[in-house]
């Protein structure tokens, strides 16, 4: 079925050209809206967006885009495995958050050393966003309530719970802060100061964000649980004809979606907080949803809108310092995920519009012959 | 704009002239200067979320920033703010490209720059840092502006005791963190020491990592309009943005409410100002224009200032005249707390 749904999804491919000339396009239309903008703010819009690319190309920037964008990229990841299933696990910010919590109580509990320590963490992560999700898959699969309400609803409890965890059991006030146990020097995720030109490292954490990207990309697509995932998503009926259990699929993607999730706060944690407190990062996993949405739900394409989004979210205080407001970052980032999903949209209709002529006039051609 | 410019210059010019003249200042040793007179300083501001414009604590930082540049004369500063969800990095960024620069002195308005301005202080070891309500992070170019929040509270919860016709207050706290916990005790402690017996009811719009109790007048309005209707005539609100909202279920009730941070009597919605009893002041302006003035004085030291009662740091207003009749009790419990007679925990 190719409707609007299936190709904001990105589960319907665009082939040869357009598949290239769409984001550009869109990206050039996002620019344009930025600079109208601008202008109408009285702001010089060619300069800004020299500012940009100028800060943007500071050692120092790279490392930060690159790191931010680690965080983003499991976030739209997250997201996507849902999204290829028609499921909408709107949850994702609290699964991270929950997960970021507990597991930084049990990383400062230290019970192991060094590295076993860092793997403990990352699995109680891992655990607790797929069981936090699998709370809103039981429910849809036995009560069937939308995931979309019962995520939300879960993502406001989360924050409840989380805080009760926090102030009660797991966190220290220390002034004005409040913060779980550090966890310990020997089970930091190091940084590697690879780019030339500065100190700041690059989270290694990367690495796992990387691994995750190809295992969402070889599951779904080489796999017979993706295919059987991409075949409920384009159509539950003919998933159940051919022998699907629609509803094990959505308790197992909700979980593994909830469980990619609980990643999401590892490179904070592991790699530069070390522990959980009330600053840290919040709302990240609606970010993710913006990001695969920009990315269509593609490996590729996600760590693309990631590293967009994180180097757009990392010139905020350039802007700043020229004296423009950093709400224009959020309109840009808002402009670039409208203009894709239109330039996406129309590329799908040209081609359509294309193959009927095509069709036609081979038809008539056949007639005349 | 062309105006100010051109008095700020005068101004410059004329700070200049002054400082050649007195003999005491040209003799002392600054790092920046080179014999020619110091250089104007360059004063950079980190907000928290929110920045320039919150109507709440940022703006009270912004208002210290504003009287120290037109009263020394500083034409160069840049005032950067914090986003939503951010980490970090991103603020040990900000505060970086504010001290790369060359801006110093710098002040991190909110304890959320803790951690980012402990690694960003020890890169930058010439420049001259200040934090707002953080004495956590303490080094040697650090200096720690904190409040004592409790001890204005406790003032304000005896007002509210002396006020309260009922015998029955409440208390709306934006989100539950340990700084707004501070407020909670000091004026529960306040309102308990006048009279044992009046009834506090406590209520917390948002926990943490949700912060938008801090900004969401809705909430503190049904917050404060259930404290009303189950008996409250007072209500005491340290809910940032939140705090209109409190104002509205008070005139909405007839009822009292008390203000936080500025003197919302003169700074809220005029619709409401008349229900506001009294507020608790807590004056970030004055501690970021005296950190700039030490800062122009070379005169500033590192490590906490406490601005308390007996600093003037943390007060009660009197606006509209309502507690004209309590002031002398007021005062009283203020000298009693400032020789150390009455002890206000902070937690």
């Amino acid at each position: 079925m190719n409707t609007f749904l299936n190709r904001l999804m990105g589960r319907v491919k665009l082939g040869g050209l357009l598949a290239v000339a769409a984001p550009i396009l869109a990206i050039v239309f996002a620019m344009l809206i930025t600079s109208v903008v601008l202008i109408a703010a009285g702001k010089p819009a060619l300069d800004t967006f020299g500012w940009l690319i100028d800060n943007g190309s500071q050692p120092r920037s790279i490392v930060n885009i690159v790191n931010l964008g680690t965080t983003y990229y499991l976030a739209a990841v997250a997201v996507a495995i849902g999204f290829r299933m028609n499921l909408f696990n709107i949850g994702v910010d609290g699964q991270y958050r929950l997960a970021a919590l507990i597991s930084a109580a049990v990383g400062g509990a230290a019970v192991l050393p060094g590295v076993l320590n860092i793997v403990l963490v990352v699995v109680v992560a891992v655990a607790v966003g797929g069981l936090w999700a699998a709370i809103a898959g039981f429910l849809k699969v036995r009560r069937g309530v939308s995931e979309v309400i019962s995520t939300i609803m879960l993502n406001a409890i989360a924050t409840a719970f989380g805080s009760w965890l926090l102030i009660e059991h797991f966190g220290t006030v220390n002034g004005n802060a409040i913060a779980t146990t550090p966890i310990p020097d020997n089970a930091h995720v190091p940084a590697a100061a690879i780019v030339p030109g500065t100190q700041l490292g690059i989270n290694t954490f990367v690495i796992v964000a990387i691994v995750v990207g190809i295992a969402y990309a070889v599951v779904l697509s080489r796999t017979r649980f993706g295919f059987n995932l991409r075949a409920t998503g384009r159509s539950e009926p003919a998933a159940v004809a051919s022998g699907v259990s629609v509803k094990k699929m959505v308790l197992i993607t909700m979980i593994l979606s909830g469980g990619a999730a609980g990643l999401i706060g590892m490179p904070e944690l592991l790699g530069s907080s070390f522990t959980y407190n009330t600053n840290f990062p919040a709302g990240l996993g609606f970010t993710g949803i913006a990001v695969a949405l920009l990315g269509r739900n593609n490996a590729v394409g996600m760590a693309i809108g990631a590293l967009l989004f994180s180097f757009l979210d990392t010139s905020s205080d350039i802007l700043q310092l020229h004296d423009i407001s950093p709400e224009i970052v959020k309109i840009m980032q808002g402009a670039i995920v409208l203009s894709v999903i239109i330039a996406y949209e129309l590329a799908h209709r040209y081609r359509l519009v294309a193959e009927q002529r095509r069709v036609s006039r081979e038809l008539l051609e056949g007639a005349a012959a | 704009m062309r105006l100010i410019a051109g008095l700020a210059v005068a101004a410059v010019v004329l700070g200049a002239a002054g400082c050649g003249g007195g003999s005491s200042t040209d003799t002392a040793a600054s790092p920046s200067g080179s014999g020619t007179g110091k250089p104007p300083l360059r004063v950079g501001l980190a907000y928290d979320i929110g920045g320039r414009g919150d109507q709440s604590f940022n703006d009270s930082a912004a208002a210290g920033l504003d009287k120290a540049k037109k009263d020394f004369g500083i034409t160069d500063s840049k005032e950067l703010e914090a986003n939503q969800g951010e980490t970090d990095a991103q603020k040990e960024e900000r505060l970086r490209l504010l001290a790369e620069g060359g801006y110093t002195p710098i002040i991190a308005v909110g304890f959320a720059y803790a951690g980012p301005l402990k690694k960003v202080a020890s890169e930058f070891p010439d420049t001259k840092f200040a934090i707002v309500d953080d004495q956590s992070t303490l080094a040697g170019n650090i200096t720690n502006l904190v409040f004592a929040e409790e001890q204005g509270s406790f003032l304000v919860g005896a007002a509210a005791a002396l006020k309260s016709v009922k015998n029955n207050v409440g208390f709306v706290g934006g989100v539950q963190v340990p700084l707004i916990k501070k407020f909670e005790v000091g004026y529960i402690q306040g309102v308990k020491h006048q009279k044992p017996d009046v009834q506090v009811q406590v209520k917390y719009l948002t926990q943490p990592p949700d912060f938008s109790g801090f900004g969401d007048p809705a909430k503190g309005k049904a917050a404060a309009q259930g404290m009303y209707d189950s008996g409250a005539d007072i209500v005491y609100q340290a809910a940032g943005g939140s705090g209109g909202g409190v104002f509205e279920a008070a005139k909405a009730a007839g009822a009292w409410a008390i203000g936080v941070d500025s003197d919302q009597a003169k700074t809220a919605d005029p619709a409401v100002r008349d229900r506001i009893l009294t507020s608790m002041v807590k004056k970030v302006d004055v501690a970021v224009y005296d950190f700039i003035k030490n800062n122009v004085d070379g005169t500033v030291k590192s490590g906490p200032i406490v601005y308390d009662l007996a600093k003037g740091g943390v007060d009660y207003a009197t606006t509209g005249g309502h507690i004209n009749d309590i002031v002398p009790q007021l005062e009283e419990l203020k000298k009693q707390i400032i020789s150390g007679q009455i002890k206000v925990a902070s937690s």
